[in-house]
């Protein structure tokens, strides 16, 4: 991606503004963000509770599109949903219909893939995120760490450019979240892609994250940027791992 | 473990209740001013297995029963077909909703036998009209659940179909249609019940056959016990329709069972 010396951004957000208009009154929910994410890089996207993360990952994905400024993904506009771009839902967004091999072969289906490739696609995945032996359940039979490994092979056997993962491990209990933060962690170290990462839960953001943006309520717009030079993988006791956690709850603090 | 013991405590209670249902159908039928009008048990069961081998008009019982199914059969079939595809187009687009739900809840609450006059008048007394009448009883429940159903299809769904590069025909054969398949088999396990009792009434008028026919027959020749068979009949092949239905629907529907 070496252009003129300059490094290509992968996604590109160009003073991106989503204002919501109903009969009688508008709600702004992002202002003017501009950011750029590169190749292969694992961003969070950290803010308190209800500011417009979701959106702006939506925005991206092109499920909503921005009233003001543009998105570009791999120097493409974006203007409606793709599969360059694979997501990951706090919900799972699972198909309750489909087996685990029917949700991680979804996809490629889709794009027309012949079934033997496509079946040895979505087995990789499987194999990848743990789920070997468990190809013919449905979800419904799955516990909540495992309906997200599967979620989150869905999305890779598309092959996207750009993984997008909205609160993945939001519902999650503790014990299974820090479990879950390792698993993927293994994965993107495999698997490499780039990363945009929505949370609110800041030790989930040091320990994932190559560079955390700061986001403010809403209207949303980029308060601060952390970079996280910490090695890979990274443990939650470490006082450095501490001493960013740190850093970016004060920031947010004074953001309030 | 637990479950066995259960189905089989079900068993014993329904065996209970059935013979105390027959001893009390003795009872009344013996000590009673009933038992100068309406047959007992004991007639009613020999005349229904004399009936599998003598013939009852046309057929034995075994082929009045098979026209019937096979009425049903047509009329189920065709209306379940038509009904999820006019259900699912209310659901999914405004322009099908605001054409054809206005006709069709004005033509909802008109039962399947209110509508016999008419479809004599206009398709005869053959097989047409039969299929009509007992398709007019199933079509109405398939189509209000697939309607619904078709509503209800979770967005997110057709979001991250949308994501995975899925086009309008794979969303709505692999999502739309699937996500209704457990409301849709709902209705038309109502709708199997409905066609069978619709289509008993179909055969009370202008027909030769069939088991509505023959109660009906026993009413025309004082046969109380004729008309007690058929009705044993039509129970027990209502009931026998309904558990196949159900069963179905635990094989396609597996994916949406609560139960671990």
């Amino acid at each position: 991606m070496e252009q003129n010396g300059q490094l290509t951004p992968i996604i590109s957000m160009k003073d991106v503004g989503k204002i919501y208009y109903s009969e009688h009154n508008s709600n702004e929910v992002v202002k003017d963000v501009s950011l750029d994410v590169q190749e292969n890089e694992f961003v969070v996207l950290f803010g308190p509770g209800q500011c417009g993360k979701t959106t702006l990952l939506n925005l991206i994905a092109g499920l909503q599109l921005p009233t003001s400024g543009e998105v570009i993904v791999d120097n493409k506009k974006v203007t409606a949903p793709g599969p360059d771009r694979g997501v990951v839902y706090q919900r799972t967004a699972l198909f309750p219909f489909c087996t685990v091999m029917g949700n991680v072969e979804f996809g490629p289906k889709s794009q027309g893939m012949d079934k033997k490739s496509r079946r040895e696609k979505a087995q990789y995945f499987i194999d990848l995120v743990g789920l070997t032996g468990f190809e013919n359940q449905f979800p419904n039979r799955l516990s909540g760490g495992m309906r997200q490994r599967v979620g989150i092979a869905r999305a890779y056997a598309n092959d996207p450019k750009v993984m997008l993962m909205d609160e993945p491990f939001g519902h999650l209990d503790a014990q299974t979240r820090y479990m879950m933060e390792a698993e993927l962690e293994k994965i993107w170290q495999k698997e490499k892609r780039t990363c945009v990462f929505v949370t609110n839960n800041s030790e989930e953001a040091v320990y994932l994250a190559d560079r955390i943006i700061i986001l403010t309520n809403t209207p949303t717009h980029i308060r601060e940027e952390v970079e996280v030079k910490l090695p890979r993988p990274r443990r939650y006791s470490d006082p450095e791992f501490l001493k960013i956690r740190r850093q970016i709850e004060d920031i947010c603090e004074s953001t309030l | 473990m637990k479950k066995k013991g259960k189905d089989k405590e079900a068993i014993v209670y329904a065996t209970c209740a059935i013979a105390s249902f027959f001893v009390f159908w003795w009872f009344i039928t013996t000590f009673t001013a009933a038992s100068k009008t309406t047959p007992g048990p004991w007639p009613v069961v020999q005349l229904l297995v004399r009936s599998f081998s003598e013939p009852i008009g046309k057929y034995t019982i075994v082929g009045h029963l098979m026209v019937s199914l096979r009425r049903v059969a047509v009329g189920f079939g065709v209306a379940t077909l038509l009904g999820v595809i006019v259900g699912i187009a209310m659901g999914t687009s405004d322009w099908a909703r605001a054409i054809i739900k206005p006709i069709f809840e004005l033509l909802r609450p008109i039962p399947p036998i209110a509508w016999i006059p008419l479809v004599i008048l206009f398709f005869g007394i053959g097989e047409l009209p039969k299929y009509v009448i007992t398709g007019i009883g199933a079509f109405t429940n398939v189509t209000l659940n697939a309607y619904t159903a078709a509503q209800n299809v979770d967005p997110e769904l057709i979001g991250a179909a949308k994501m995975l590069g899925t086009d309008e025909r794979g969303i709505f054969f692999r999502i739309i249609l699937p996500s209704c398949t457990p409301q849709i088999f709902a209705g038309m396990q109502v709708a199997l019940s409905t066609s069978w009792m619709a289509v008993l009434a179909a055969e009370m008028v202008g027909a030769q056959e069939g088991c509505g026919w023959m109660i009906l027959r026993g009413n025309d020749t004082l046969n109380i016990t004729l008309v007690m068979v058929g009705m044993i009949v039509v129970g027990v092949v209502g009931l026998l329709l309904a558990t196949i239905m159900r069963k179905l629907e635990g094989r396609l529907c597996a994916w949406n069972r609560m139960d671990s």
